[in-house]
């Protein structure tokens, strides 16, 4: 097992954002953790990479106790985070946020995971000189996945990489994400979008304020009964999801992403 | 003309010791966003430092050095040991308070700040120190009715290569991205693998000893040091930070620079007694029309 994630619990204060979750990525799967707003999906990306601390249990990761080192020291170990809204470096050009993904490694191994980012995202590479903050969201999305190859990492976490995103787009990462699993990258995939989610996981759990209350394959989840309702029902849940959000911020979503 | 080209060239070399020291305070300050008022008392430190190492080291080993030894060796110690101070206060004063709020981080570094020009005072006394001529090069070049101190062109060669070298680091090394990147957003700059602690580190190491180095540049050229120019210094350098653009790197170099001129321009063409109420005028004015300061941030993220 590469990654095992038991019985973990975090609070924040008073609220208890995850109750005692269990999960495991092994080999080289994607696997997906679905759940509405709120569920504690990022708090679980959040305390396998360190950002926070955990209250109980334990995260294993090929034999290490992550929950006892620092972040930046678990980045280094290849395990890496690609936060949620993308969080590029907005005042550092496109070329030094993804020089700051490959921070510590040989400058030889940064060249080279560079021009293989290049050539996955050749936008990038013609903006390379332009600061990350005035790139569209698609591209920073790109500009995120990207500086997270630069580690050439052992585990990707990746969270909401399709918030916010035009269809198309929307598409494309998820060949993306694909494309970069299939490069023998193992996944621990976050997603409110659960019926693309669905389509390219192995395995996947659901994730309701903060238990798991269902696992399995993804192909077995996608035709269960609990989870057509809540996840895929009539009205696709990304649809309701943007309708609640532009209801919640006056705006109408980006069409360009 | 010749007010103007001597003028020119005491504004610049006024400018560049709150150069040096305005980048300490906008150092830490996009690291933390803490003000750290103890900073001007770290370059009063630097000056009193380098003052003893001259003493000291002309006793003992006199002439051996040569003045241009006694002088690397001084501004070495002053800086070293600066730096030093600087990590310590970081670790007992900042590091176990920030946690808990910006606030209390700004009254304890108030409290620093009072506690090392005591501190100055009780180890060196209260009276002005002077810097004597046995360590300060003294030499000239003279031009027509011209003069060109060599002290001056030390201070300001100093100035440009010390400078240069923190821009180059800060703006275009992979670790000066680092730095910034954790000024921006500590939590994704760890996900880089950055170790925040190291930038921190960085910060109250590099300030304080650029701080020491003015310091001791000051004690040579007024000839003369005591416990209160850390306040009168810091105060100042604090001014030119904010007028350069708090936060910003290139932006303390300039403030300090602009700063410099203003003063000594008002003293060439008005009047000495002027300059303070000249500077903070400027100051009010860069405030009211352009808060953000001369480089102040300008690019926002776009979602
Ligand atoms: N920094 C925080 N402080 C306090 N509560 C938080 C914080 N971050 C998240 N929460 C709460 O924890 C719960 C889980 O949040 P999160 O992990 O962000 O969910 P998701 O990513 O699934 O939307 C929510 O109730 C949220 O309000
Ligand atoms: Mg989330």
């Amino acid at each position: 097992m590469l990654l095992k994630v038991d019985n973990v619990s975090v609070s924040y204060g008073a609220v208890e954002a995850l109750k005692a979750v269990s999960l495991a990525v092994s080999g080289a799967e994607i696997v997906a953790v679905l759940g509405a707003n709120g569920a504690g999906k990022t708090t679980l990306l959040k305390a396998i990479s360190g950002l926070v601390p955990i209250k109980s249990g334990s995260i294993l990761y090929d034999g290490q106790k992550l929950h006892e080192l620092p972040a930046h020291v678990i980045a280094r170990l290849g395990v890496v985070h690609i936060p949620e809204g993308r969080k590029v470096f907005a005042t550092l050009t496109v070329e030094e946020n993804l020089n700051l993904g490959g921070y510590g490694c040989a400058k030889e191994e940064v060249q080279k995971a560079k021009a293989r980012v290049f050539q996955l995202f050749p936008v990038l590479k013609e903006r390379r000189r332009q600061l990350a903050g005035t790139l569209s969201g698609g591209e920073q999305q790109m500009l995120a996945i990207g500086r997270g190859l630069m580690r050439s990492p052992k585990l990707m976490l990746l969270d909401e990489p399709s918030l916010g995103l035009a269809p198309l787009l929307v598409d494309q990462v998820f060949a993306t994400i694909l494309q970069i699993n299939k490069d023998g990258v193992p996944i621990l995939l976050v997603e409110q979008n659960a019926r693309k989610a669905l389509s390219i996981a192995n395995q996947a759990y659901i994730l309701e304020v903060g238990r798991i209350v269902l696992a399995g394959a993804a192909r077995e989840l996608a035709a269960d009964e609990r989870v057509r309702q809540a996840y895929l029902g009539g009205v696709t849940y990304e649809r309701r999801l943007r309708a609640k959000e532009s209801r919640a911020t006056g705006n109408t979503p980006d069409p360009r992403g | 003309m010749l007010t103007f080209i001597q003028q020119l060239l005491n504004g610049l070399t006024i400018g560049s010791f709150y150069a040096f020291v305005a980048l300490g305070y906008s150092l830490i300050y996009a690291i933390l966003k803490l003000i750290n008022f103890a900073h001007g008392d770290l370059f009063g430190l630097g000056a009193y430092v380098g003052y003893t190492v001259f003493v000291y080291a002309f006793g003992v080993i006199g002439g051996a050095l040569g003045l241009w030894g006694l002088l690397a060796v001084g501004f070495a110690a002053a800086a070293l040991a600066t730096a030093g101070a600087g990590l310590v206060i970081e670790r007992v004063a900042y590091r176990p308070i920030y946690p808990i709020g910006r606030l209390p981080a700004v009254v304890s570094a108030l409290g620093m700040a009072i506690f090392l020009s005591n501190l100055i005072m009780a180890v060196w006394g209260p009276r002005y120190l002077a810097y004597q001529e046995s360590f300060i090069p003294t030499g000239f070049w003279q031009i027509g009715e011209f003069r060109i101190r060599i002290l001056q062109v030390l201070i300001l060669v100093s100035a440009l290569v010390l400078l240069g070298i923190l821009y180059f680091v800060v703006e275009k090394t992979t670790f000066g991205a680092a730095i910034r990147a954790a000024a921006l957003d500590r939590e994704t700059a760890a996900l880089m693998g950055i170790d925040f602690l190291k930038v921190i580190r960085f910060a109250f190491a590099m300030g304080p000893a650029l701080g020491a180095i003015a310091g001791v540049f000051v004690g040579m050229y007024y000839r003369q040091i005591n416990f209160t120019m850390g306040w009168v210094y810091g105060l100042k350098a604090f001014t030119a930070t904010i007028m350069g653009g708090i936060g910003n790197i290139p932006g303390a170099m300039v403030g300090g620079i602009l700063l410099g001129l203003l003063e000594a321009m008002t003293a060439g063409y008005i009047s000495a007694a002027w300059k303070d109420v000249f500077v903070f005028a400027a100051l009010m004015l860069m405030l009211i029309f352009r808060p953000t300061g001369l480089l102040g941030e300008k690019v926002a993220e776009k979602v």
